[in-house]
Order: C-alpha cells, then structure tokens, then sequence
C-alpha cells in the first residue's frame, strides 16, 4: 500500500455507487485528496471506511461531510472510525472565523465616522488625562509622603544617565557637520571666522534642544507609551487602582518630572557638547585653536540665546512625556494595540515639538531676543 | 535506553509504552536548584496527573519536555527522540505529534480563535486547502465546547474559562498524540471545570490521547487522572494511583489528600461512584 490517502469508485448493479476509501485519512496526509473528494459529484450510496488503514479526527470530519453531502451511509467503519465520527457529527458548525467585516460599500463611510468620533473622543481624552494629571499632582502636594522618591530617580536615570552616550556622540557629530559645512560657505565670502557664531548660536538657540528633544522622544517617549501600554494589557492598571494606588500618581507623574527635568540638562549638555564638536573642526580645518573657539563663543553668542535653549528644553520634555503616557493609558486590545500607540506617542511627541518650536522662533524674535 | 528504536514515520503513530522518559533532570535559575535529579516517564495513553505545592516546578517540568527550557543537566526524550539533544528550533518530527495549553492561554491576541486554530495547520501542513483549514478549526472550535460564536471573536473579547477552552481547540489542532495541559481548570467555575474534566476526558477516549494534566484541582486528580506524580523536594516523590500514593505515608501527600479539601473531593467522587 503506497503511502497517502486514496479513493476509488465502484459501481454497483443497484444503481449508487460505492465509494471507497483506503490509506491513512490523518491531518497529515488528507490535505491533497480533500480538493478531489470535494469535486466529487456521483451518485454515492455508501461510503466505505473498511480500508482505511488510520484516521484522526480530519479524517472523520471528511467522510462525515461527504456522508452529508452525498447523501450517503458510512460502512466499515472500525471502532476509532465510529468514536471519532459520534464526536464530530455534533460538531458541524458553520461558523464565520473571521472578525465581522462590513462590505466595502459601507465600510468606507462608516470607518469615516467612526475616525471622526474617534477624532473628537481623542481630544475629550486628552483634556481628561491633562485634567487628571492636575488633580494628581494636587493629591500628591496635599500628601507628599505618597509621593514616590525611588520611581522618581529611577526613571531621572533611565530617562537622562543612560542617554548622555548617545544624545554627546549625536551632539558632537552636528557639532562637526554644522561647523563643516558652515566653514565651506562661508569661506566663499571670506567669513570663515564667523563659523564661530554659526555653531554657538544655532546650537544654543536651535539644534541642541531640538535634536535632544527628537532623541528623548525616541528613546523614552516610546518606552513609556509601551511600558505602561503592557502593564495595561496585563491588567497591572487595574490592580493598581484596586489596591489605592492612582496610576496617574505611581506611574505618569515620575515620568513626567523626570522627563521634564532632565529635557533641560540633557539640551544645554547636548549644545555644549555640539560647541566642542565644532571647536575640533576649527582647529584642524580652519586654524581657529581650540581654547580661542572657545573663548569667542562667549564673546559673539548673547546670553538670551542659552536662555532660549533652556526655557523650551521644558516644553519639550513635558510634551514627550505626555504624549508617551497618554498613548500608553490609551492602549487596549491586544498586543497590536501597543504597538500603534508608541508610534503614534513618538510620531506626535516630534510633530508637536516642532510646531511649538516654531511658536518659539517667532516669540523669541519679537520680543527682541533675536 | 540504549535499544534500537525504529524511526516514526511521518504518518505512523507512536507504539511504545512511553511518551515521554525523563531522566536526571536538573534545572536551575541562577543558583535556584528548582529540580534535582527528576525521574518521571508518562505511560501511552493515560492521563497523568502532576502535582506539588506552587512554585515546586510543575510548569517548569513542562516547559522542559516540550523544550523551551534548557536543562542544565539530564536527558529527556518524547516520542523516542531526544529534546535535550536538539536545537531549540530544529524540527525533529515531534512538534506536531503534541498539543500545548499553557497557564495563561497564551492566544495569539490579533487573531481571532478560529484563525488561532489556524495557526499550526498552516504551519505544519500547507498543502491543506484553505476551506478544508477553515472547517477543521471551526470542528476543533465546536469540540472543545465552545459556542458557535466565539470561533470569530478576539481572545480579549473571551471570558477566562472561554479562553481556555479557545487554548485547548488550539492544542487540539494537529489531533496530536500528546496533550500537555498547564491548570486547564483554574479559575472556572465548579460547573466549568466539571464539564472541561469530562470534555478532557471524552477527548483522550476518544482520540487515544496521552495527556500530562497539570493541576491543583482535587476534583480532577479523583475524576480523571489514571496515575497522579508529586512533584516535592526538587523530583517527583512518587507516581501512582491515588490509594497507591497514600500508601507512601509521604506528610506532604498525606496532607494533601487528607486535608479538608481532599476529604471533600474524596467523598463527592465516591458518592458519585455509588450512584453511578
Ligand atoms: N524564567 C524564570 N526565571 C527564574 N526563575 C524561574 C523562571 N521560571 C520559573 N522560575 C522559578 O522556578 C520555580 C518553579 O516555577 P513554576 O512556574 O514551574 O512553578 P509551578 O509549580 O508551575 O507553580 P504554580 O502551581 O504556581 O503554577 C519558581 O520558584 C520560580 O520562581
Ligand atoms: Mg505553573
């Protein structure tokens, strides 16, 4: 006997034919003759099951149809055949599997609707969660012994020690490119000196915050949106809140602060950092020596530009932080879910510090710290 | 251990009298010893029982035998074959003769539970047609007494016990040989858990099946397991029946079974026998 699940037909004088099935009918072995059984289109008044050789529930589950089917009678059948049968005989179901799906011609302005609403239930959630957050940190300055020192330093480090590699070695490479680049143009009208002022002003001003900001967003904005998104999931949120503990305070309020509070140090460290990037270029392409780079940064850059740097360092961080935990509390579902809102916590995180450093730009410029 | 044993077929069933052979198992996290020295062989088709205080190693014994724990030391083979030997991913011609049911259900939570039951046909055998695929799982669905309704609904979208039923459909999948079962009936209701015991055991009537029963349920132990292994002291103390393993005068299995629970679970069985 060859290995695989077969058939065959045999006719009858009585008019319907038999139909016999031989070899292994297992989930294994049935998958190429089912597409033949199923164009099967005689007249079958018997199915006999005396020549297969094993059969698993699959196999059962075809002769069972076809029996229905044909309209025919299951013979021959051993005493696992017939066991297998009685159970899967109750079974028949016809059940969708897939999630219900509209038809496409509904769909389209249904899920139209559905984003609007979904649009305005976002902006009613974000006012609940800004308002949430209020009332916490309300809690938490009427009951400061509730508030918690340990979840505070621990993120201060996640957020701000652990980053300080990546966002100097980010810092120091801009620092180069910019004072490079800068040199080549200005070269061209004689002003390579001016380098200098290029690489302090736009650091201090621009490029520090902004691409620390960009980093943080990218490094702890989406930890948090994932972070509290899983402990969701896993009903952590929950347990929390039946055990006293406001998630709002144990969990956004520390990372909020500490995203705050270090936005501010990891921006001036990335400027400074960005400055003696430059300083390198000048003294090995521009013979500028380093120490006199340095000395003039503090000559041509006026103050208000680091106070510039500094004032929205803040801004950033808060956004960040806020929008890593408002889409990690907004995650529920399933495992999919969490990956959504991080991308959406760090795509809004960056979209929303640019727009706000525009706001900047101009209010800084207006009131004459140009 | 060292007799020639033929190779299984692809199609065959397994024909000898031990499924799975544990043998010197150790395991460690870190400098935690959780098992020393464990022996346990699982007999072809019966329903084995194991249990042991929380944390003694239960689901780690488990995750040993289906090979997603490493053991630092000692052989186990399942089917005849070696896990320990074998690379974490290699196939070695067993993975579809068994049937898993984790603690936690572990579904895969964007599908559906009848693309669930889905997922290991089309692994193991993607020559099945997608119609032929759709009505196994529904039959799988339906057999392990789930509602019709539920083979379209996502598992967040499942009560608890419903979701361990969409988890056995799951293992049940393949029509594998051997079923492991971490607590299946943790956390169902009395009447839930009475129907999945019997549903356990219809199924590896049956099906044949070979079924390694994890379990705190007293109940279960009494209803349905054919021998019982205590896991205690980092090995199994002792395997048998359930009148076999009070006969050890072990204190742990005498408080076990001797405990209020156990007095409980002991009677309502043999009520249930007299009436029976
Ligand atoms: N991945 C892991 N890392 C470290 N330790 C682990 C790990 N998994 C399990 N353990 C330890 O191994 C021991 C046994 O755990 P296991 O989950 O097998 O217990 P169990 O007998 O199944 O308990 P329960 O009845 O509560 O399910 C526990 O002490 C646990 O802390
Ligand atoms: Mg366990």
């Amino acid at each position: 006997m060859s290995e695989g699940a077969q058939f065959e037909l045999e006719s009858s004088e009585s008019g319907a034919a038999r139909l016999v099935l031989s070899g292994p009918y297992l989930v294994s072995t049935v998958g190429g003759i089912d597409t033949e059984l199923r164009k099967l289109d005689h007249e079958v008044g018997e199915i006999d099951l005396s020549q297969v050789s094993e059969i698993d529930t699959a196999g059962a589950w075809i002769a069972c149809r076809l029996a229905t089917r044909l309209n025919a009678e299951i013979t021959g059948a051993n005493e696992r055949a017939s066991r297998l049968l009685k159970a899967i005989e109750g079974a028949n179901s016809d059940a969708p599997l897939a999630a219900p799906r509209l038809p496409l011609r509904l769909r389209v302005p249904v899920e139209v609707g559905a984003k609007v609403y979904s649009a305005r239930r976002g902006i009613f959630s974000v006012i609940a969660f800004l308002g949430q957050i209020v009332v916490a940190a309300g809690a938490l300055i009427r009951h400061p012994g509730r508030f918690r020192p340990k979840a505070l330093v621990h993120q201060l480090e996640l957020v701000g020690v652990n980053a300080l590699m990546i966002i100097g070695l980010m810092s120091f490479l801009i620092g180069i490119v910019i004072a490079q680049q800068g040199a080549v143009q200005l070269q061209q009208f004689g002003a390579e000196t001016l380098t200098v002022n290029l690489v302090g002003r736009i650091t201090l001003r621009e490029l520090g915050v902004l691409m620390t900001a960009i980093m943080v967003a990218g490094r702890s904005g989406s930890a948090f949106a994932a972070q509290i998104g899983t402990m969701k999931l896993t009903e952590e949120i929950d347990a929390m809140r039946t055990i006293g503990i406001n998630p709002i305070e144990a969990l956004v309020i520390p990372r909020i602060l500490a995203c705050t509070f270090m936005m501010v140090l990891l921006g001036f460290y990335a400027s400074v950092v960005a400055i003696i990037g430059g300083a390198v270029v000048g003294d090995l392409m521009l013979g500028i020596p380093f120490w006199t780079f340095l000395a003039r940064i503090q000559e041509v850059v006026p103050p208000h530009d680091m106070w510039v740097g500094l004032i929205k360092a803040p801004v950033f961080g808060l956004i960040v932080a806020l929008a890593g935990c408002y889409h990690g509390m907004q995650v529920s579902g399933n495992s999919e879910e969490v990956g959504r809102r991080t991308t959406m916590a760090v795509v809004s995180a960056i979209f929303a510090v640019i727009v706000i450093d525009a706001f900047f730009a101009v209010f800084f410029t207006e009131i004459g710290w140009g | 251990m060292d007799s020639e044993r033929p190779a299984l077929g692809r199609h065959e069933r397994f024909r000898g009298d031990y499924p799975v052979v544990v043998e010197g198992l150790q395991n460690k996290f870190g400098k935690q010893v959780v098992h020393d020295n464990l022996d346990l062989t699982v007999r072809r088709r019966e329903i084995l029982g194991v249990v042991g205080g929380s944390g003694t190693g239960k689901s780690v014994l488990m995750r040993s035998i289906i090979g997603l724990q490493q053991p630092t030391e000692g052989n186990i083979e399942v089917f005849g074959r070696s896990i320990t030997e074998a690379e974490p991913d290699e196939n070695i011609g067993v993975r579809n003769r068994w049937g898993v049911l984790f603690q936690g259900g572990a579904l895969f939570s964007t599908l559906t539970v009848g693309e669930n039951v889905e997922v290991p046909l089309r692994q193991f055998y993607p020559e099945i047609s997608p119609a032929l695929r759709r009505e196994i799982a529904r039959y799988k669905v339906m057999l392990s007494g789930l509602p019709e309704e539920a083979a379209n609904k996502f598992p967040s979208e499942l009560s608890g016990g419903m979701r361990k039923r969409a988890g056995l459909a799951r293992a049940l999948a393949l029509d594998p040989e051997l079923l492991f079962l971490d607590e299946p009936t943790a956390g169902l209701d009395p009447i839930g858990a009475d129907k999945f015991d019997r549903l356990t055991k219809e199924l590896q009537d049956t099906l044949g099946l070979t079924v390694f029963l994890i379990t705190h349920d007293l109940d279960t132990l009494y209803a349905i397991c054919d021998r019982v292994a205590v896991l205690a002291d980092k090995r199994v103390i002792a395997v048998g029946t359930i009148p076999e393993l009070l006969e050890t005068g072990h204190p742990w299995i005498e408080e076990y079974f001797n405990g209020p629970r156990g007095r409980a679970a002991q009677g309502t069985q043999t009520r249930a026998e007299s009436k029976g």
